[in-house]
């Protein structure tokens, strides 16, 4: 089997995310790492590989800057076969239609020899969080899209997952090749082993840019966007307000006050 | 006046209260053409109630080669319809189906797409709440169609008489669109209480419950809200996924949030912290939910919690 992971290199959700003057998102002011919700992604590939045996191989891909290339690395020392660090100047600024395009160029380029049986997202970045990737992905490809799952099983090139949608949970079914994202609640990833670490120094890692892919310089970036951020706001920090301790059951009848004053009851 | 299409959000035919939000917001921009998705026999009684808010035309595409299957075949009936109406926005509900619907639909008809706006103004400019709502961004669709995914309670749904003039628009799926296919579906129990998305009170539990959602539940059902959890709940099992708050749960931007035994991580605050007003109990004074909050109390919610829905009840009469 031929799997293709997406995985994408996010400013740290934790440290104080910002954005550049030309209003994208700052990718290299704030320290970066493997969007945490892509480690489950990771993870379903590599666990797919163990069931399906030792030729199946497991490509991470990532779209991104220089820094970029650590997100594959990360993917590597977890267990990926290979990596694939897509990087292009011209690519900066790109909105998720034109990032979809350049994925979808890089798929069909990993896919020229082995055609690509599955390509495996997460179920959203951290940073844009817009869950759409993976659509736009098969839309492009013409692939079947199965997304959010939670359980995945496959028998030969049937796939069978679970999902918790917004108002049943489904049993999906499609065959290979297909587009499958997953979620949060696949599993816990693995930490890369100190095996893993040395293992990924000597896997194949590639670095691709757009004229490797075919993609015009004008079909991608900041300047082409199909939407224009016009304003980026920080959000005034909330003002933490009163607290009190609970002490011989006051706390309940003082927050039912505030409650009370704030016309809740 | 150019049309503005509104995908209608449903569960078999019943109409959910955002698609009023959607329809409100389209008048801002045209006229609203709603667009539903379903059994055409149902279309005469959905055109009723969304005409109440402004539609003036309802397309009733017939789901019979739609609904097997996953967001494909609705894309593709969407695409027919813009290309024969060229609408001067598309507005699709902001929920995990309609992104994916918008995303397929964005690359067919080469159109900038937006998803996740909390708000629309009528000459297209959308806000959107980034970084786990520490940024509001104010953006634009500048290529195509603007495509517009926006999320619950982002307008007051007004009322105003539309024609509501049926159209039954047959839409041509491809088979390559019938690939992935619904093979079970259960759907969700319902709860009695406001859909958690919806609602203008959340009372959430966190690990601190210890798994005694009675309490959480109990408040809830006291303020006339809807119940939520932190992931940690729903890891240990003590509730269903679906009502997990968060970044990898929805997002929730209530009049009211009450957390409790909830920490308040990073991950937690993505999902709630535009709400209006924000109390918590928590027995760690430390814990960093309090920086969020109009008023906390440093308690266990084991007796607390119990007081307080004795206190509410008491006080509704
Ligand atoms: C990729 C990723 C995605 C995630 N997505 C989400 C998400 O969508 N939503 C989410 O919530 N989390 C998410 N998390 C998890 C998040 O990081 C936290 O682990 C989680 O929110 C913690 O839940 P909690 O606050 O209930 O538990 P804890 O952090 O363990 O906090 C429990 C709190 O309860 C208090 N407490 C204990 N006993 C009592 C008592 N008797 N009375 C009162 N207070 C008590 C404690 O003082 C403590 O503050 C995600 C994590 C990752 C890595
Ligand atoms: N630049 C990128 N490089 C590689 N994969 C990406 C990139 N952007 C998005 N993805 C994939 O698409 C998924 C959804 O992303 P998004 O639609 O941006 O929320 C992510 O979890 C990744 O698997």
């Amino acid at each position: 089997m031929n799997i293709v992971v997406c995985v994408k290199y996010v400013p740290d959700a934790t440290a104080d995310r910002q954005f550049e003057s030309d209003k994208t998102v700052d990718r290299v002011g704030v320290d970066g790492l493997l969007s945490e919700l892509d480690e489950y992604a990771v993870e379903q590939a590599l666990q797919l590989k163990e069931k399906a045996g030792d030729d199946t191989l497991v490509t991470a891909l990532c779209v991104g800057p220089e820094k970029a290339v650590d997100a594959v690395r990360k993917a590597l020392q977890m267990g990926a076969d290979e990596g694939v660090h897509v990087v292009d100047d011209a690519i900066a600024g790109s909105d998720a239609a034109a990032t979809s395009l350049v994925l979808a160029k890089a798929i069909e380029k990993a896919g020229a020899e082995t055609k690509v049986d599955l390509v495996v997202c997460g179920m959203a970045s951290t940073d844009g969080v817009m869950s759409v990737i993976p659509a736009m992905l098969a839309e492009r490809l013409d692939l079947p899209q199965v997304t959010l799952a939670s359980v995945i099983e496959t028998q030969g090139d049937q796939v069978r997952v679970k999902r918790d949608g917004d108002t049943a949970t489904e049993v999906i079914g499609a065959t290979m090749p297909l587009v499958l994202s997953v979620t949060d609640q696949s599993g816990e990833a693995r930490y890369p082993s100190f095996k893993g670490i040395m293992a990924a120094k000597k896997k194949p890692l590639e670095t691709w840019s757009l004229s490797d892919l075919g993609v015009d310089a004008g079909q991608v970036g900041l300047s082409v966007a199909w939407t224009e951020v016009q304003e980026t706001t920080a959000r005034p920090p909330r003002t933490a307000g009163e607290i009190v301790k609970d002490e011989d059951g006051s706390g309940a009848t003082a927050l039912a006050e505030f409650l009370a004053s704030k016309k809740f009851i | 006046m150019s049309e503005v299409l509104v995908l209608i959000d449903h569960v078999d035919g019943a109409v959910r209260k955002p698609t009023y939000e959607l329809l409100t917001i389209a008048k801002r921009l045209g006229e609203p053409s709603a667009v539903f998705i379903g059994s055409s026999a149902q279309g005469a009684e959905v055109a009723e109630k969304v005409k109440q808010y402004g539609a003036e035309k309802v397309y009733v595409v017939d789901d019979a080669q739609i609904k097997g299957y996953l967001v494909a075949p609705k894309a593709e009936a969407l695409q027919q319809l813009a290309e024969k109406t060229s609408p001067a926005a598309i507005l699709i509900p902001s929920t995990s189906e309609g992104k994916e619907v918008a995303g397929r639909l964005a690359i067919k008809l080469e159109s900038g797409l937006i998803t996740d706006a909390v708000d629309v103004q009528g000459d297209g400019t959308t806000t959107q709440s980034v970084f786990a709502g520490n940024y509001t961004v104010q953006a634009k669709v500048t290529k195509g169609t603007p495509i517009i995914t926006v999320k619950p309670n982002s307008a007051a749904p007004e009322e105003s008489a539309g024609a509501g003039t049926v159209e039954e628009f047959a839409a041509t799926i491809s088979d390559s669109a019938k690939k992935a296919q619904i093979v079970a579906s259960q759907p969700r129990k319902a709860t009695g209480r406001p859909e958690l998305t919806e609602a203008a009170i959340v009372v959430a539990g966190g690990r601190g419950t210890g798994g005694n959602f009675e309490s959480v539940e109990g408040l809830a059902d006291a303020l006339g809200g809807a119940v939520g959890a932190s992931r940690a709940a729903v890891d240990s099992g003590w509730i269903p996924h679906t009502f997990q708050i968060g970044q990898t749960g929805k997002t929730v931007s209530p009049q009211l949030y009450v957390a409790t035994g909830i920490s308040g991580a990073i991950q937690h605050r993505a999902g709630m912290q535009t709400s209006k007003t924000i109390v918590a109990v928590n027995k760690d004074e430390e814990a960093p939910i309090f920086e969020l909050v109009d008023f906390g109390v440093v308690g266990d919610l084991h007796t607390v919690l119990p007081a307080l829905t004795e206190e509410v009840t008491k006080r509704k009469g």
